[in-house]
């Protein structure tokens, strides 16, 4: 498979202009200004913990700052990530270049793991910048590596979902506005699903629940790997992957 | 090196070409002419495999277009209509990327892109962005882009369009320089521009191909006959009974007449001459012979007999309703 041609391309395409740098520049104040909140508030907890000790029992690093802020990072992405991947598609449609793109020696299967790794690596620099603020934790606290690890993992997972939700969108239109909105409401489906989990009850209640994208996130932060978690991305990724390469090739046929 | 057989395509209930079929030799440039709208486009889509035929088969360089579509495009440049091109990217890197992408070996690929941004005069702008340069820059990029894997076969659609007369030219010294090594397939409504270039011609009309051929023998089977055009200071009706006498005179029409001077058009058997016959004849009558010149028969006049003819065909009400085809079943050894 030769994705190597138009992997480069993307990156370029992210990095030449101005979308990569907005991206990153906002996605980083925001998750900043979430761990300076989260970090002050746990500092203040501390103080008070040094007059009361018995309130020191629940107070450790991971629990307090690490997971609240992989949370908020995760709602973070909810809003971001489609702006990460509307233009991929829709921008070739709308500006003809996908008539030569898919005549070019490459499969359409190509393209689209070219398209989908470009907008992975964005996000993985993206995160890359993220790690900064466990850094400044380091200075101060000790951090517990395990669930750090196991908590950016489950956010690249995450992320590589609803990067899949925003490819797919983007190959529905060749409006870079409809793909991220449309690429929004799938995820905040997937966000907001588990909500009715406890009206529905029973069996019902439980599939919801299983649905919900965030749910599948904390399990993670806490420094579990499970399973059920790791396929439910993996699963849901590869879903909206094919169902990308299907809409291509739809529109192959349709001219 | 292209084969096309009964080629349909259908959009929704549009049906945008019907039972196309021609061919086209190694090395040969071909002109696909018609009117905006008459399936030009769709056919070199087809060609270049950018979407699948509802019925029929095409061969391209020895492969299926359906089928065998990865080797297809590795033998062909494309250049659609639109020049779509990458506009937030600089020339050369553009074309590196694409030469990358058509396959060409890494060692060799900086010298040809090198190559091709001279053949095709935009070496001063490899390092400006594609978005910032002209519309005549923009669609030699696009060429470029086409012939940078030095395919065996160029499908270019309308490449001259919305250039100034100078950049035409200048395109149309490229494409004709191209010719022998690679097999030209290029669409376009300018009709001196396939006289220029071609040496065959494919005119399609309303989706269906009307004529194709060799540019000279389709003018001569659409006219026949030589024309001689001439002004003479003289009574019509005498000129008239005068020049038919001439032997080989098919038909003499009258054009115009003012002031004792009379324009006529003389039609003859193709090949014969009768201009010498013509100037005796008036010298003999001692008539003013004004103008006396050879008007040469033009595909353009060949086009636009055709294309009025299916109009007024067309006109007649109760169109023929297109037979339901079957798919195309193919049984290749």
């Amino acid at each position: 498979m030769k994705i190597w041609p138009v992997y480069k391309k993307e990156l370029r395409l992210y990095f030449t202009s101005p979308v990569a740098y907005v991206l990153l520049t906002i996605f980083l104040l925001i998750a900043g200004y979430f761990f300076y909140s989260i970090f002050a508030f746990f500092t203040r907890a501390s103080m008070q913990t040094a007059m009361n000790p018995g309130m020191g029992r629940d107070l450790n690093v991971t629990d307090s700052v690490l997971r609240p802020l992989i949370a908020n990072m995760s709602v973070i992405l909810l809003l971001l990530m489609p702006l990460v991947t509307m233009r991929l598609f829709a921008e070739e449609r709308r500006a003809g270049t996908i008539e030569l793109l898919l005549t070019y020696p490459v499969r359409d299967g190509a393209v689209l793991v070219s398209k989908y790794v470009a907008a992975l690596t964005l996000y993985g620099v993206m995160l890359a910048g993220t790690l900064a603020y466990p850094a400044i934790l380091l200075y101060f606290a000790k951090v517990e590596w395990g669930p750090l690890a196991t908590g950016y993992l489950g956010l690249v997972l995450m992320g590589g979902m609803l990067l899949g939700i925003g490819i797919f969108a983007s190959s529905l239109t060749e409006n870079q506005i409809v793909a991220a909105v449309v690429a929004f409401g799938i995820s905040l489906m997937f966000w907001i699903v588990g909500w009715t989990a406890e009206f529905a009850g029973g069996p019902l209640g439980a599939v919801l629940t299983h649905l919900s994208i965030l749910e599948h996130n904390d399990t993670f932060a806490k420094g579990v790997i499970d399973t059920k978690d790791v396929l439910y991305y993996l699963d849901f990724t590869a879903l909206f992957l094919f169902f990308t390469l299907r809409s291509l090739e739809a529109r192959r046929w349709a001219g | 090196m292209i084969e096309v057989q009964n080629l349909t395509k259908h959009y929704g209930s549009v049906t945008a070409i019907r039972d196309v079929s021609f061919a086209v030799a190694p090395g040969e440039i071909v002109g696909f002419l018609g009117p905006n709208g008459a399936g030009k486009s769709t056919t070199m889509r087809i060609l270049a495999c950018f979407m699948p035929a509802s019925t029929g088969s095409a061969r391209v360089a020895g492969f299926d277009v359906f089928r065998e579509s990865m080797e297809v495009r590795k033998r062909i440049g494309y250049l659609p209509e639109s020049v779509p091109l990458y506009t937030d990217m600089r020339v050369a890197p553009y074309l590196d990327f694409v030469a990358e992408v058509k396959g060409v070996p890494r060692g060799t690929r900086k010298k040809r892109v090198a190559d091709v941004m001279d053949r095709c005069l935009i070496a001063d702008v490899q390092n400006r962005l594609i978005r910032n340069l002209s519309k005549g820059y923009r669609q030699r990029v696009g060429l470029a882009q086409a012939i940078v894997s030095d395919p065996h076969v160029l499908i270019l659609d309308e490449p001259t369009i919305g250039l100034d007369p100078r950049q035409i030219a200048e395109i149309r010294s490229l494409i004709k320089s191209l010719a022998g090594e690679h097999t030209v397939i290029l669409s376009t409504h300018i009709l001196p521009e396939v006289s220029m270039l071609c040496s065959g011609v494919v005119i399609i009309n309303r989706g269906s191909i009307v004529a194709q051929g060799p540019i000279d023998r389709l003018v001569e089977q659409f006219f026949p006959t030589s024309r001689v055009e001439v002004e003479l200071v003289a009574p019509p009706p005498a000129v008239q009974d005068a020049v038919r006498g001439i032997a080989g005179v098919v038909q003499v029409q009258q054009m115009a007449a003012s002031n004792g001077t009379a324009r006529f058009v003389v039609e003859s058997a193709r090949g014969r001459d009768v201009r010498g016959e013509i100037f005796q004849l008036a010298a003999a009558q001692r008539w003013g012979l004004l103008e006396l010149r050879q008007v040469g028969m033009t595909l353009e006049e060949v086009f636009m007999r055709i294309v009025a003819g299916e109009e007024s065909e067309a006109a007649v009400p109760a169109a023929p309703v297109a037979p339901i085809e079957a798919p195309a079943v193919e049984t290749d050894a």
